[in-house]
């Protein structure tokens, strides 16, 4: 009680009774049973290891891993480090994540708009959909898939021929690798500045409309400056551009890019089924939204495309970020599912064989919780930081 | 769930005190359970039957343990285990003994803190490949890919081998060896590769395993054997002298069908076996009698080497390496005195 009233004297209590004394008393008290707990677990766990004479330390990390990984984004051999294929690892999870957090973000909020169609046919299927997929263990679904990828696919030699020298079979998809020749930089440079170019455009266009009420063309300028600038410099360049095609050999095809149908496999269940959940995600968000909002957008003479996007989904953003942050979440933590399934992940790279070969569980697993704390943590921080920005602005 | 138990046992690794101190067989006989680490998916070594009924040669070994501490061979529990998450069960007291036709190395023996016993079964890397590829050598397989289980020295033994030959490899790992197994049922590898104990006995749950053959070379040493954990010499002597006590009986020409005859032999080696002369068990903190009641109730080493892998058993494995010394073969005991 900030505020005295009548001049009335605080009454004289003892130190043991007075509760803002009392209670940073306790918290002082918690904290260091805490850190107690946390001391004694440490020099405990360490004192146990020396006793049974167990290796600790993070010696091993340049020790040589000797074994084989068949999914690398660097340079990996058998003769690398575990620190390396640690590493491996690492991007394998990372590249399965972020391309599966963009796939289920899109098919989330397509299946999301399509359950609050007024079509039934639409409707129906974008809400079976749901139910099924969000029902069901992601485990079962993502063996599922797998079987279902390697059973459906022809064996090598019997390999379905795809256009431009490609080859589907159940080893995985192989195509074409470009590889840039001397001059190909300049092609980067330019899409670089289609990029820079856009953005300034479109900050021009909103600028002006905002003062004459005048629209630009911003997406055909846009498209003009992202894809045709670099499509023009690359035929200027006199297309620096060669293709390693993929090879029959023996057993394998040689050469061109890879996919495996591990990769597959797992992106499909993760993205399948983490959009049934921001599809619901979705759907609360813009029914969130009062229906007053559209009909005073009717109102004002504005089609319903431009109402869904200018002011339905602005105002549903606010309530759907939060949620979706923690959908992106499990997916990344979902996807350490790969080691059902035969994807190289971290975990099944660094939890599974380099603790197995090295022993050394406490230290590999307190590394494997810090980087999936980190990766979460990073999410969470630019989804909040995104939600602050299209937090509704009172004027 | 197989990663939260690795991970419930690194912690229970760390947090519980003195998991492994001397008192294993006090532990284990107020328990009145032997907690036995075992391979739930490989014919002829640990496998369930659909009535839960285990069999196989480290199933077998495990309740010769078991019956040398209780006399009584069913006192076991087996903890089925991944290739990869053994040792971390080992090594933070979850199972006493791990019989898992684990390969003996010697950076397992040394930094993981764990003991290995004798070996209970010799054995090397080979593969499996399809017929129909017409491949005659592992040296052919270059560029392959390979269907390989995680966590094993199979998985490294299989990079060095392709290093060392020059050849290209493409490895597919799995944490679980069924799911290995389907991946090259499936076509997804051209090659399988494990223990070439474990071929046989893979080859046997494959569609068409008349498709398939071994590849005639081996390609690494794999002396399996049980592990114990490190700091408790007793139990260590107890799993040793086990498996000595089995392969002393059958050079002693003692099974588990004559045993009880045999007690009344004058022979003073298979007097002091099976504890009517000497005693030989009390040094071991087990009854003068265990080595009489490991043959009668599980059988000596060839008993339960015909029985789970050998000609009595689908795998048809002949004894080779495993024979005794005085047929050509590895397995050797020290005597009993």
């Amino acid at each position: 009680m900030s505020v005295t009233t009548g001049g009335m004297e605080k009454p004289k209590v003892s130190p043991l009774y007075d509760p803002r004394i009392r209670s940073i008393a306790y918290q002082v008290l918690l904290c260091a049973i805490i850190v107690f707990l946390i001391y004694s677990a440490i020099s405990n766990a360490a004192e146990n290891l020396q006793k049974a004479r167990i290796a600790s330390g993070f010696g091993f990390w340049e020790n040589t891993a000797g074994f084989d990984i068949s999914q690398s984004l660097i340079e990996y051999s058998t003769a690398s480090s575990y620190g390396r294929a640690f590493w491996v690892g690492l991007l394998n999870t990372l590249l399965v994540a972020a391309i599966g957090i963009v796939l289920a973000t899109i098919l989330g909020f397509i299946v999301g708009i399509m359950r609050l169609s007024k079509n039934f046919v639409v409707s129906r299927v974008a809400s079976g959909y749901v139910e099924l997929i969000r029902n069901l263990p992601l485990l079962l679904q993502l063996l599922f898939w797998y079987n279902a990828v390697l059973k459906a696919l022809p064996e090598m030699r019997d390999s379905i021929n795809l256009p431009w020298g490609s080859f589907l079979n159940n080893r995985g998809l192989f195509f074409p690798q470009p590889v840039g020749q001397p001059g190909f930089n300049a092609v980067w440079i330019a899409l670089l500045i289609g990029l820079i170019g856009s953005i300034a455009f479109r900050y021009w266009a909103k600028k002006r409309q905002e003062q004459t009420g005048q629209q630009a063309p911003v997406f055909l300028v846009s498209l003009a400056l992202i894809a045709g600038l670099p499509l023009v410099v690359f035929l200027a360049m006199g297309s620096p551009l060669q293709f390693v095609f993929p090879e029959r050999g023996r057993f394998n095809i040689r050469g061109g890019v890879e996919i495996l149908p591990e990769f597959v496999a797992l992106l499909f269940g993760l993205v399948i089924y983490t959009a049934s959940f921001i599809a619901e995600v979705v759907r609360a968000g813009i029914l969130a939204v009062s229906n007053g909002q559209t009909e005073a957008s009717y109102s004002l003479g504005m089609r319903p495309g431009p109402t869904l996007r200018l002011v339905v989904v602005p105002q549903a953003m606010r309530v759907i970020i939060p949620p979706l942050t923690s959908q992106y979440l499990n997916l990344t933590k979902n996807s350490s599912l790969a080691v059902a399934i035969g994807y190289p992940d971290l975990v099944q790279i660094f939890t599974g064989t380099v603790l197995n070969q090295t022993g050394q569980a406490v230290e590999v697993v307190a590394i494997t919780m810090a980087v999936y704390l980190s990766i979460s943590i990073t999410t969470s921080l630019f989804m909040n930081w995104y939600n602050s920005r299209i937090a509704l602005v009172e004027r | 769930m197989k990663r939260l138990l690795s991970l419930a046992f690194a912690a229970a690794v760390g947090l519980t005190a003195s998991a492994a101190s001397a008192q294993t067989l006090n532990t284990v006989k107020q328990r009145g359970v032997l907690n036995c680490g075992s391979n739930g998916s490989l014919a002829g070594f640990g496998l369930p039957d659909a009535q839960g009924n285990w069999t196989g040669l480290d199933v077998d070994f495990c309740r010769a343990v078991a019956a040398a501490i209780f006399n009584d061979a069913s006192k076991v529990k087996f903890v089925p285990l991944t290739a990869k998450d053994r040792f971390t069960a080992l090594q933070s007291g979850e199972v006493d003994v791990l019989a898992r036709n684990t390969t003996w190395t010697s950076s397992r023996d040394t930094s993981l803190g764990l003991n290995f016993g004798p070996v209970n079964y010799y054995d090397g890397q080979g593969f499996l490949v399809r017929k129909s590829l017409k491949v005659n050598s592992a040296l052919e397989l270059n560029d392959a890919a390979v269907c390989v289980q995680q966590g094993t020295t199979t998985e490294l033994n299989l990079a060095d081998y392709f290093r060392a030959n020059k050849m290209k490899l493409k490895t597919v790992t799995f944490a679980a060896a069924d799911e290995t197994v389907k991946a090259y049922d499936a076509g997804r590898c051209d090659a399988f590769t494990t223990d070439a104990s474990g071929l046989y006995a893979e080859r046997l749950r494959l569609a068409n395993p008349a498709d398939h053959i071994v590849l005639p070379e081996i390609i690494s040493k794999e002396p399996l054997g049980p592990v114990v954990r490190h700091g408790d010499d007793q139990w260590f002597d107890i799993v040793k002298w086990t498996h000595y006590a089995m392969i002393n009986a059958e050079e002693l020409g003692i099974t588990k069908a004559n045993v009880d005859d045999m007690k009344k032999s004058d022979n003073p080696d298979i007097k002091r076996l099976l504890g009517t002369e000497g005693k030989h068990g009390e040094a071991l903190g087990l009854s003068n009698d265990w080595a009489y009641q490991i043959v009668k109730l599980v059988g000596n080493y060839s008993d339960i080497f015909e029985k789970n892998v050998g000609m009595a058993s689908p795998l048809k494995i002949a004894r080779g390496q495993n024979a005794l010394w005085t047929k050509g073969g590895l397995q050797y005991a020290p005597p009993v005195r």
